[in-house]
C-alpha cells in the first residue's frame, strides 16, 4: 500500500528528521539538497522514497561535464544535416531532432516522479545557478520548437552534493536542506538489523565494535562507511569469521578482510599502528 | 515569534532569507511539523539551513527562541583556563583583577567574565555582535558559535615572541567559509590555465567545416578533445603567531580557491618555512609533511602561493635553531631558496598593508629571497599575484 508519506522502508532506515525533510520537499514540491559523508545513503534515499510512494525514479547522475542543458533537453544537429544529405523526410519537422533530456522526462511522468539529480557538485559553477528557473517554476522553453514544456505534476526532487564545490545562495534559498550525519551505534544496529537480518547478534556486535575503532583512527583519508560496513559484514559472513577473531588480543592487529574497509594502504598503516599501540584515540 | 527566530538566526550569523522563512511558514501551514515539537524543529532546520557549519548555531537560537534557553553565544566549556585568565587581563583593570584572584575558582572566573561580556555588547554594538573589532577581542565577529572564537591573544601580544609555549589547536581555516569571496573568485579564475585532455568528443566546427567542404559537401565530423584546468596550485600557509590577526581574511582566500581550482593542495607552517609542514591544524604535531618530500610531490609547473605576513625576528630566518616553537638544524632563509629553486612560479602574498612592509626588517629578507614578488592580500593584490603566476 503506498501512501503520500515516506515513511523510511525495511531496507532503508531513515531517522525522523530525514523523514521530516524528505516528506517537506515533496509536499511543497520544493527540491531536498542532501549532503553527508560518502557512503551514507544519499543516493539510496532517491530510490527508496521512490520505490515506497510507488512513484517512478527518473535518475541524473552529474558528471564534471554536464551542462544544464543536457537535461532539458538536445536539438541534435548533426543528425538533420545528415538526414538532409541522405534526403530523409524527417528533416521537415525539427521536433524529431529534439533530444529530451532528464527533467523533461520526470516532468511528463505520470504519476509525478522522483527526480535525482546525483553528485550535483561535480558539475561545473554556473550549473547550479543554470537550473534555478527551471527548478522552480518546473517549465522550460524549447527554443527550436517554440513551446514551453510545463510539469504535468510537480516531481519530488531530490539532489545530492558531496561537497566539492559550494552551492550558490541563490540555489540553496530554493531547496530543503538535510545533513545526513553518520549514524549512530544504535542507528548502525537497526541498518545492519534491515540489510543483514541472518547475521549472528555476535559477530555484528564485535564487528560494530572494531568498525568504529578503525573509524577512529585519527588522520584517516577516507574513514570506512555505512555502505562499506555492511560489504565487510557480508564478507565476514561468507568466510565464516568466527565473532572471537574479532574480540580481545585480536583488536590489536588488523581485523581480517580489512581491505574492504581501508582502501589505500596509507590508511591501512596508519590503522595498523594506531591498533597496535592500542590507542585509536 | 517566528520573526524573533528569524531575526535571531541573521543576527546569529546564519544566512536566512524571506524566501526560506516564507518556506518554512508554507510548510508549517502544510501540517508537515504536526505537533510535535521535535518534527518542528526537523522542520525549521531542514528549511532555513543550508549549511551543516550553520547547524550547530541554528541550534543555539533554535534553543533560546522556543525554549526559553540559554541566550545564544554563551561561553560554554573546553575553552582552557589559562585562556581565560589571559582573556581576563584584557577586560579587567588591575584592581578588579587582584579581586578576581581572590575569587580563584575557575566558575567563579567564568561567572565575572560572562557578567563582563554581556555588559560591554549591550554598550557596544546593540546586542547582535560581541564586543570590539580589530584584534582586541579573543571573539571574532560572531561569537555565538565557540569556534567563533578567534585565536586567543596570548602568544602574540608583541609581535616577535620569543618563545610560543602553547601548543594551541588552530581552527582549520576550511571550517569556516565567509562570503563576500565573489571578487576573489573572480581573479582566481585568472589561474585558469586551460588545455585538452581526456578523450576526443567536442565537435570541432572550424575543422568540420573544412573537412567537409574539402569532402565536397559530404558530412565529414572531426572531433576534439575537451578542455580542462590543468593547472596545479600548492598554497602554503602560516598560522598562529603575528597572523592572527589576518586569520579572517587568508580564511577567505582560502575558501575561494576552493570552489575555483581543481588540483589545489595546502599545507600550514608556522612563521617561517622549516623542514616540515602540516596539512590538518587538529593534528599538526602528529601528522607532518618533511618539506622535503613537499618539493618532490609538487613539480616544477606547480604554482605556489604563501600566504603570511613575513613577520618574525630575524634570527627566525637567519640562524639555526631560531625558529620559536622547536630546534631548526638549518636555518629558515635557506628553506625559502630552496622553495623559490624548487618552484619557479612561486608568489608571497602578505596580508600586511604594503606601505608597512618596510618597517619590520623580516619582510624585506623574504621579500628578497623571492625576488620581489610579495604582494599585499587585496584584490589588485591577488591580480598581481595571478600575473606574476602566469
Amino acid at each position: 500500500m503506498h501512501t503520500d508519506r515516506f515513511q523510511g522502508t525495511s531496507t532503508y532506515v531513515a531517522t525522523e528528521d530525514l523523514l521530516v525533510a524528505v516528506n517537506a520537499a515533496i509536499t511543497l514540491g520544493r527540491p531536498l539538497l542532501v549532503k553527508g559523508e560518502p557512503g551514507t545513503g544519499k543516493t539510496v534515499l532517491a530510490h527508496e522514497v521512490a520505490r515506497s510512494l510507488g512513484r517512478p525514479l527518473v535518475e541524473w547522475h552529474v558528471k564534471s561535464t554536464t551542462k544544464a542543458q543536457h537535461g532539458l533537453y538536445e536539438y541534435d544537429a548533426v543528425a538533420r544535416l545528415r538526414d538532409s544529405q541522405l534526403g530523409s523526410d524527417r528533416v521537415h519537422d525539427i521536433r524529431n531532432y529534439i533530444v529530451r533530456g532528464r527533467l523533461w522526462e520526470a516532468f511528463e511522468s505520470t504519476p509525478p516522479a522522483i527526480l535525482l539529480i546525483d553528485e550535483i557538485d561535480k558539475a561545473d559553477l554556473e550549473f547550479p545557478n543554470d537550473l534555478l528557473l527551471e527548478l522552480d517554476r518546473m517549465e522550460f522553453h524549447v527554443y527550436e520548437t517554440r513551446e514551453t514544456v510545463k510539469a504535468l505534476h510537480r516531481p519530488g526532487v531530490i539532489i545530492t552534493s558531496n561537497d566539492e564545490k559550494e552551492l550558490p545562495d541563490a540555489f540553496l534559498r530554493r531547496c530543503f536542506f538535510h545533513y545526513i550525519r553518520f549514524p549512530d551505534r544504535a542507528t548502525l544496529e537497526r541498518i545492519v538489523d534491515a540489510h543483514l537480518p541472518d547475521l549472528k547478534a555476535t559477530l555484528v556486535e564485535q564487528a560494530l565494535d572494531v568498525f568504529q575503532a578503525l573509524r577512529d583512527v585519527p588522520g584517516l583519508k577516507k574513514k570506512p562507511s555505512t555502505s562499506e560496513l555492511l560489504d565487510w559484514l557480508r564478507l565476514l559472513a561468507a568466510e565464516g569469521v568466527a565473532p572471537d577473531r574479532l574480540a580481545g588480543e585480536a583488536r590489536r592487529d588488523l581485523p581480517p578482510l580489512v581491505g574492504a574497509l581501508l582502501k589505500n594502504e596509507q590508511d591501512t598503516f596508519l590503522a595498523h599502528q594506531a591498533l597496535r599501540r592500542g590507542r585509536t584515540r | 515569534m517566528f520573526l524573533d527566530f528569524f531575526q535571531g538566526l541573521r543576527a546569529a550569523g546564519v544566512p536566512v532569507t524571506i524566501t526560506e522563512h516564507l518556506a518554512w511558514l508554507e510548510a508549517l501551514r502544510a501540517g508537515l511539523a504536526g505537533l510535535d515539537p521535535e518534527r518542528f524543529y526537523y522542520l525549521a532546520r531542514a528549511a532555513l539551513v543550508k549549511d551543516e557549519r550553520y547547524i550547530d548555531r541554528f541550534d543555539r537560537v533554535f534553543g533560546h527562541v522556543f525554549r526559553g534557553l540559554d541566550a545564544p553565544g554563551e561561553l560554554t566549556a573546553d575553552i582552557p583556563e589559562a585562556w581565560l585568565r589571559r582573556l581576563a587581563e584584557r577586560l579587567f583593570d588591575p584592581n578588579e583583577l587582584e579581586r578576581l584572584k581572590a575569587l580563584g575558582s575557575l566558575d567563579e572566573l567564568l561567572e565575572a567574565l560572562r557578567q563582563r561580556l554581556a555588559e560591554q555588547q549591550e554598550r557596544h554594538e546593540g546586542g547582535s555582535r560581541w564586543i570590539g573589532t580589530g584584534g582586541t577581542s579573543p571573539f571574532g565577529a560572531y561569537g555565538a558559535n565557540p569556534f567563533g572564537i578567534r585565536m586567543g591573544q596570548h602568544a602574540s601580544r608583541h609581535r616577535r615572541a620569543a618563545k610560543v609555549w602553547d601548543q594551541r589547536e588552530f581552527r582549520d581555516f576550511a571550517d569556516d567559509v565567509e562570503l563576500g569571496t565573489r571578487q576573489l573568485k573572480v581573479a582566481l579564475r585568472g589561474l585558469r590555465k586551460l588545455a585538452r585532455r581526456g578523450h576526443e568528443d567536442e565537435l570541432d566546427l572550424p575543422t568540420t567545416i573544412r573537412a567537409t567542404a574539402r569532402n565536397a559537401g559530404w558530412l565529414d565530423l572531426q572531433w576534439q578533445r575537451t578542455r580542462e584546468n590543468v593547472l596545479r596550485v600548492l598554497l602554503v600557509l602560516d598560522v598562529g603567531g603575528s597572523m592572527d590577526d589576518h586569520v579572517r581574511r587568508v580564511e577567505e582566500l582560502f575558501s575561494a580557491a576552493r570552489s575555483e581550482l581543481k588540483h589545489l593542495d595546502h599545507v600550514y607552517f608556522h612563521n617561517c618555512l622549516y623542514e616540515r609542514v602540516w596539512k590538518d591544524n587538529h593534528r599538526r604535531h602528529e601528522l607532518v609533511t618533511p618539506t622535503e618530500e613537499l618539493f618532490r610531490h609538487h613539480d616544477r609547473e606547480t604554482r605556489v602561493v604563501f600566504v603570511g605576513d613575513a613577520s618574525m625576528g630575524p634570527f627566525e630566518l637567519t640562524h639555526a635553531g631560531g625558529s620559536v616553537e622547536h630546534w631548526n638544524e638549518q636555518p629558515g632563509v635557506s628553506w625559502l631558496r630552496r622553495a623559490v629553486a624548487a618552484w619557479p612560479h612561486t608568489v608571497w602574498i602578505n596580508p600586511i598593508p604594503e606601505d608597512h612592509w618596510t618597517w619590520t626588517p623580516s619582510i624585506g629578507m623574504v621579500r628578497g629571497v623571492f625576488e620581489g614578488r610579495m604582494v599585499p592580500l587585496t584584490l589588485s593584490g591577488v591580480e598581481r599575484a595571478i600575473d606574476l603566476l602566469t
